[in-house]
């Protein structure tokens, strides 16, 4: 699953994973480009499976012409071991049939490598809010139980709102409570394998829908930096995320001039 | 999302919106059983002659010595082959894959001739194989079609060319293309060192499928391997979107031999197949 590029592959434990979920407007995946696009994160290694779609590109975060050149796959690993943080990327959507598989590969991953916790990144459909939901800050977040007692009360002091339950019967208030994260792909799948496995592991999730979903990935992106401070964000000021190259022409080329 | 019915079609329909998990434990044991049925029918495995089976037989690591595997994904690509390579007739077919899928359902028992891919050697220069793929490759069989080739050949001392098709459609730029096309952009693995004949593929662009699949699993296995993608705004195959593949065979030169003009009724019987049989004008 995992392969390392050096013969000599470094140790993640201790680490702290982030990982995006492949979910509505891909904001988890877009919100992971920023970090390592921001933090210079030099890659280590590859997820190679047959759980998701190939595909390959050149390096989507050159920094000049000679790193231009190096071939992306799918799904890889990038990390800062002075920080003691690592960053996996998806690139791809889910072979048909193969997400399970995948999660289940992932939730292994995680913890035969010794990750200290893992976040995962990821959003919901913003029309299945319900009304309470509509009223304030769109992010939410969910905690496992072990990251819980660790991570509980600063999150608290943060002010952050924790993902609600709802109910199985809407409409019928006192049926059972169940957790629901319409659009976020296997989010809530890794979230209850994370529990029932007794990882540390944290869900940051946005409310948005599809379209030009960058702001949406700032948000995201800044709403973690709150927690984990992993850039500098200066008061009075807006944290500065570096927009890799990848992100040119997001919604296609530009209108071709012989159509006037 | 997915819209199946269990008697062999199978359609997938895309959004960028993604459901969650559909879990398939609510299938019954007669679901399984077609479901296995139908995964064992799309698994893909190269069929080799009786001569390079018993090569794969005799040799230490059960594989082929090869310097160089050369796979064209495309009717373009694999045109382009045909008519300035694989004409001559030091080429002979060696292997074979038949690759069943929703949009290859096929006969049970293919012939050769109607497989959808093929590989070929040259009997005084067998370092050297090449593979024309013309089919559609489903995207959970693309990695299973990498590993079962690269499974029957020697990594050591292996070079890869893949020859892509692609629309000009799918090619971003702010720059309008239409003048110069057909044209070539290259993709190269980390330990690809030879010089590349044409420029590298721009951002934002990226490569799918057959192409995407072979090259990936050249840069996580650390084998040298160079991708040409060839943008036409053509949908058929045509002779000028062939021709803009010689450049990448220049490193390949000494060991192919490139014609230096194509093989005139190969062009024609590959074109003629898109043309329209009948029309109210004809």
């Amino acid at each position: 699953m995992f392969i390392a590029t050096e013969s000599i592959p470094s140790s993640f434990r201790g680490f702290t994973l982030i990982m995006p979920a492949i979910s509505v407007g891909n904001v988890g995946q877009l919100a992971t480009d920023l970090i390592i696009s921001t933090l210079g994160m030099p890659r280590v290694g590859y997820i190679y499976t047959d759980c998701l779609i190939p595909m390959a590109g050149n390096n989507p975060y050159p920094t000049c012409a000679d790193d231009a050149a190096e071939l992306s796959t799918n799904a890889e690993v990038y990390c800062l071991p002075g920080v003691k943080l690592a960053v996996l990327q998806i690139r791809a959507p889910f072979v048909q049939r193969k997400s399970k598989k995948f999660r289940k590969l992932i939730v292994s991953w995680i913890k035969s490598t010794g990750f200290d916790r893992t976040v995962v990144l990821s959003s919901s459909h913003a029309y299945q809010r319900d009304d309470q939901q509509l009223l304030g800050t769109p992010l939410r977040y969910l905690l496992s139980p072990v990251l819980e007692q660790e991570a509980g009360t600063q999150l608290n002091s943060l002010e952050w709102k924790a993902m609600e339950r709802v109910s199985a019967f809407p409409g019928i208030s006192d049926s059972e409570k169940r957790l629901y994260i319409p659009g976020g792909g296997i989010t809530k799948g890794l979230y209850t394998d994370g529990c029932s496995e007794g990882i540390k592991m944290a869900v940051l999730l946005i409310f948005c829908s599809e379209g030009d979903n960058i702001p949406d990935a700032f948000a995201l992106v800044n709403y973690l930096n709150d927690w984990l401070h992993l850039v500098d964000k200066p008061s009075q000021m807006s944290t500065q995320w570096r927009v890799p190259g990848s992100w040119k022409l997001l919604f296609g080329s530009g209108i071709p001039p012989a159509i006037f | 999302m997915q819209m199946a019915t269990f008697f062999g079609e199978v359609l997938s329909v895309y959004s960028r919106a993604v459901e969650e998990d559909e879990e398939d434990d609510h299938e019954n044991e007669e679901d399984q059983q077609i479901r296995s049925e139908i995964d064992e029918k799309r698994k893909v495995h190269v069929e080799w002659c009786s001569e390079v089976k018993n090569e794969l037989a005799t040799s230490a690591e059960n594989a082929l010595h090869c310097s160089d595997l050369v796979v064209a994904v495309g009717p373009n690509a694999a045109g382009f082959l045909s008519a300035y390579i694989l004409s001559s007739v030091s080429w002979s077919p060696v292997g074979s894959m038949s690759i069943w899928n929703e949009r290859n359902p096929g006969s049970g028992a293919m012939l050769q001739s109607e497989s959808s891919c093929v590989f070929y050697r040259q009997k005084d220069s067998p370092s050297v194989l090449i593979c024309q793929c013309t089919c559609y490759i489903a995207e959970d069989q693309l990695l299973q079609w990498a590993e079962s080739v690269f499974a029957c050949i020697e990594k050591r001392g292996l070079n890869v060319t893949v020859l892509s098709d692609c629309s000009l459609a799918e090619f971003k730029t702010t720059e309008s293309m239409s003048s110069t096309t057909p044209f070539l952009r290259a993709l190269k693995t980390s330990l690809y060192r030879s010089q590349i004949s044409c420029p590298l593929l721009e951002q934002p662009n990226i490569v799918t499928g057959l192409a995407a699949a072979v090259l990936s699993y050249c840069q996580v296995h650390q084998i040298p391997a160079v991708l040409y993608q060839c943008y036409s705004d053509l949908i058929t195959p045509d002779s000028v979107t062939m021709e803009t593949y010689k450049p990448a065979f220049l490193n390949l030169s000494r060991l192919i031999k490139l014609d230096a003009n194509p093989n005139v009724d190969v062009l024609q019987k590959l074109i003629r197949i898109s043309d329209a049989q009948s029309n109210m004008y004809t």
